[in-house]
């Protein structure tokens, strides 16, 4: 039986093609309510009266949740979920107020003309490289360290024989999955039951618990189909809290969701960051120094570092290096994972100032890369699992054509059009979490399988239905998958490009359970089941430094009378482990790129200082890559066979798609016109009056 | 407050006919999916900004979020759930599963739904943005796919097997 590795229709693919798959709030008991956020339209200061008489006045209005009369929260360690507790406003757009009624049209009208007073402060929104607000974190996101040095920098640079010193900036970037945050809440009995968009209703329904004082299993959390999340959903957000409160309150059924202005602000997003790289280089090259200074926000109520510097410091052999971060705190909503937190932004910065140096020292950009390849990981000193980073490069240069390219900038013309090439690496963590599984064998020879992964899209329920098939040696049709579902065993969020590796590890461990106890049981009635979790597991792992690696080639073309930028070509090649499901892969990978694509063309939150929120707040404003913007793209990986990374053998592919990205199309322009833009993103403004003539 | 003003009007709704009494607020979105529960058709904006809630009316796509239900008296709405002939997928929404058209599936009923309108405009030989000759025939040529398909956002970024699905079903 071969099943994983193998292509494999995705198993619910019919029911999304013909709109029979339900998400968050399509699911729901008939007599559900409908709840609309009512949001600050100060940035900070106090709410001093709202005026819910005319609106509980209104016909079909049931309820008006305010922080004088919602429920009191028990503190679950996140700020941003203690909402309605108290007349604070920490930001623009943070709710004060939920109007629940038995229409939308009528939550939705009431909502609008409610009557908010505030008492308004001085509010500081705006990054700054010299904000005097900046102070190093404890740590950084996903535990990284805030700061990191190897010898000493400034000594590196100053014997170094070609230098790039250069700020690199990331504007705020929403997530904004084309399913907004969503929420169906009830309660029976004392137990809260929901069914939310989520990406790990395991971590979900904990939260949930927390707050509302229950023990966890008087929680179910279910996310039968989840239309994107990109990390916004990896963490709850304040909508499972007050469609939960309200239909506390009310004791109906509460269905609640975002609208897409909602998403910005709401829902997470990318912290605007900034970036100080120095590279020096020997004169053949070689790294002497690397240093990496990342500045990032965060909100008032909670403290949120984006790791940006991380990225470099497992990624490029160099005698010194210099790693560090500071966040300042503002009067903003708090900033969360969004597609490779830390390594996107990071990637952008280290593989543009890469370019650079490339250029200065006169050397192949993929050579310069060659030159700098580590033996072992450069911060921990840990050998590598698996690092085939060369390897990705010099396919993608076969198969992109890179043999023979003219190095130099704005040279190249095709009518009104000037061309250029450039490249940059991805590399993203392989990593895994704790999870758990349940296999059961039936008596008709049919098997049960359960795991808490969630599907966002990513072909989970495919890929796991493979590996629960593959383990127990029969075809797919003969087991019966259950996911997303927090009255499950717990399992890992979907997030960290890890839940393949990690809910496929618990798959295969309990399927192989389950097959040495047939070996010598008989199945009764009841079935046979096993349980099975593998935090043991994990701990049990060898130090090694477990990464997948990718090299994407582009070609830009930017138009001399417009300054508009297109890329008609791009080739990404990777190596990450056993590709489980080819088809979906691809997938993951195409959309991870057209994501990086985005970010370099379009993708930008622009801050109204006055105000203190976002200006462009929908998606006629917020520009995301739509199906013109994509041109051919070619997508390749490497046949790779890690046996450090877990039963599956596979690195995670959903994040690593978008790292480097922007860097390889930024690169690519500079080469077309000589134009080195380092503030993403590159829109014609940046171009026009620069280029040559 | 009184009550809110409604109005009463027929709808056919993927073959079936309907006597409704709604909200004059109420969008056609708000309509196939609160009331008659028809949630195959998404709600990505409910601005006309990404293209989830496409559906056809009288064979044209639309935006449902953008239309009044009640403006629609006597009209005929075909849904992603209307496509399909029993078991037989329609040929868009079995090239969209045969090429992987789609990730989470959020944006697909509108896709699907806008590819068979701009499949049948290309068969029209409606000119877009991108044709070149005017008044001859008009290809399902790549540009053209991805010029017509532009109004459906896909986060996901499956675009680029969204137009080997449109340019398959097209043939
Ligand atoms: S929901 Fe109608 S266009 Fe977005
Ligand atoms: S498939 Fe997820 S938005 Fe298109």
């Amino acid at each position: 039986m071969m099943v994983l590795g193998h292509d494999h229709v995705r198993v619910d693919g019919r029911d999304k093609v013909t709109g029979v798959a339900r998400y968050g709030v399509e699911k729901r008991p008939d007599d559900a309510l409908h709840a609309w956020a009512v949001r600050a339209t100060v940035a900070r200061g106090r709410v001093t009266g709202i005026d819910t008489e005319a609106a509980l006045a209104t016909p079909g209005v049931v309820e008006v949740l305010t922080w004088r009369n919602a429920p009191r929260l028990e503190d679950a360690d996140d700020d941003e979920l203690q909402v309605l507790q108290d007349d604070h406003v920490a930001y623009r757009g943070q709710v004060v107020a939920l109007v629940v009624a038995e229409t939308l049209e009528v939550a939705r009208e009431v909502a609008s003309t409610l009557d908010v007073r505030y008492e308004t402060e001085p509010h500081d929104v705006a990054l700054a490289i010299d904000h005097p607000g900046l102070y190093a974190p404890e740590q950084a996101n996903a535990g990284a360290d805030t700061d990191s040095a190897r010898g000493d920098v400034e000594e590196g640079l100053a014997s170094s024989s070609h230098v790039v010193e250069a700020v690199y900036e990331t504007p705020a970037l929403f997530n904004n999955p084309m399913e907004p945050h969503a929420t169906v809440a009830w309660w029976e009995d004392g137990a809260l039951r929901m069914v939310d968009s989520t990406q790990g209703t395991t971590p979900t329904a904990q939260t949930m618990a927390t707050l509302f004082g229950l023990d966890e299993p008087q929680v179910r959390v279910t996310a039968e189909h989840v239309g994107g999340g990109f990390g916004s959903k990896g963490t709850p957000k304040a909508n499972p809290v007050l469609a939960a409160m309200a239909a506390k309150v009310t004791g109906r059924p509460v269905a609640l969701a975002w609208t897409r202005q909602m998403m910005f602000g709401l829902a997470g997003y990318r912290t605007p960051t900034i970036s100080r790289v120095r590279l020096g280089a020997d004169a053949d090259g070689r790294l002497q120094a690397i240093s990496h200074e990342a500045f990032s926000q965060t909100s008032r109520l909670e403290e949120f570092t984006e790791q940006t510097a991380e990225y470099v410091r497992h990624m490029y052999d160099s005698r010194t290096a210099l790693t560090t971060h500071r966040v300042t705190q503002l009067d903003v909503h708090t900033p969360s994972w969004m597609r490779a937190p830390g390594e996107c932004p990071g990637a952008y910065a280290i593989e543009s100032a890469l370019d650079e140096l490339a250029h200065t020292a006169g050397i192949d950009p993929v050579e310069l890369r060659r030159r700098n390849e580590p033996e072992v990981d450069p911060e921990t000193g840990a050998p590598y699992s698996s690092r085939q980073l060369m390897a990705c490069h010099d396919r993608a240069a076969e198969l992109f054509g890179w043999a023979g390219r003219d190095p130099r900038p704005g040279v190249r013309r095709d009518g009104h059009w000037l061309v250029g090439t450039g490249v940059a690496s991805s590399s993203y963590p392989a990593m895994a979490a704790p999870s758990g599984a349940r296999a059961t064998a039936l008596p008709d020879g049919t098997f049960r399988v359960g795991v808490n992964a969630t599907d966002i899209g990513t072909g989970a329920r495919t890929v796991m239905l493979q590996a629960a098939a593959e383990e127990l040696k029969v075809e797919p049709e003969q087991v019966d998958l259950h996911i997303a579902d927090s009255d499950l065993p717990h399992g890992a969020v979907a997030g960290g490009s890890s839940g393949s590796a990690s809910w496929g590890w618990a798959v295969a461990k309990a399927c192989r359970a389950l097959r040495s106890r047939m070996a010598t049981e008989r199945v009764p009635d009841e079935g046979l089941e096993v349980v099975v979790d593998t935090a043991e597991d994990l701990k049990g792992r060898a130090s090694l430094a477990r990464f997948a690696y990718g090299a994407q080639m582009v070609e830009a073309r930017v138009d001399v009378r417009t300054g508009e930028v297109v890329v008609p070509r791009w080739v990404g090649v990777f190596a990450a482990g056993r590709i489980l499901n080819p088809r979906t892969a691809r997938s993951q990978l195409l959309g991870g790129m057209t994501m990086g694509l985005s970010m370099a063309l379009h993708e930008e939150g622009l801050l109204d200082e006055r105000f203190g929120g976002w200006a462009n707040h929908d998606l006629a404003t917020y520009h995301v890559a739509a199906n013109a913007d994509v041109g051919d793209l070619t997508i390749e990986w490497l046949p790779e066979d890690d046996g450090e990374l877990g039963p599956l053998r596979s690195k995670g592919i959903g994040e690593i798609g978008i790292v480097g990205a922007a860097a390889a199309v930024a690169n690519a322009v500079w080469h077309a016109t000589g134009v080195r833009v380092r503030s993403l993103p590159i829109q014609p403004d940046k171009l026009l009056d620069r280029l040559p003539g | 407050m009184t009550q809110p003003p409604a109005s009463a009007f027929d709808l056919t709704v993927n073959g079936t006919r309907h006597a409704l009494t709604v909200d004059n607020r109420t969008s056609l979105l708000d309509l196939l999916r609160e009331r008659l529960r028809l949630t195959g058709t998404k709600k990505g904006c409910d601005h006309g900004q990404c293209g989830a809630c496409t559906v056809l009316v009288d064979g044209r796509r639309t935006n449902a979020c953008l239309t009044l239900a009640v403006t629609l008296d006597g009209r005929e709405v075909t849904t992603v759930e209307g496509l399909a002939d029993g078991d037989d997928l329609h040929p868009v929404q079995q090239a969209f599963l045969d090429h992987d058209a789609f990730q989470c599936g959020y944006c697909t009923p509108g896709q699907i739904c806008s590819a068979v309108g701009a499949l049948d405009e290309l068969a029209q030989g409606w000119p877009s943005h991108v044709t070149d000759d005017l008044t001859g025939e008009v290809e399902p040529s790549a540009e053209e796919v991805r010029e017509r398909m532009s109004g459906n956002l896909c986060r996901c970024g499956a675009y680029a097997h969204i137009v080997t699905a449109v340019q398959e079903a097209a043939r």
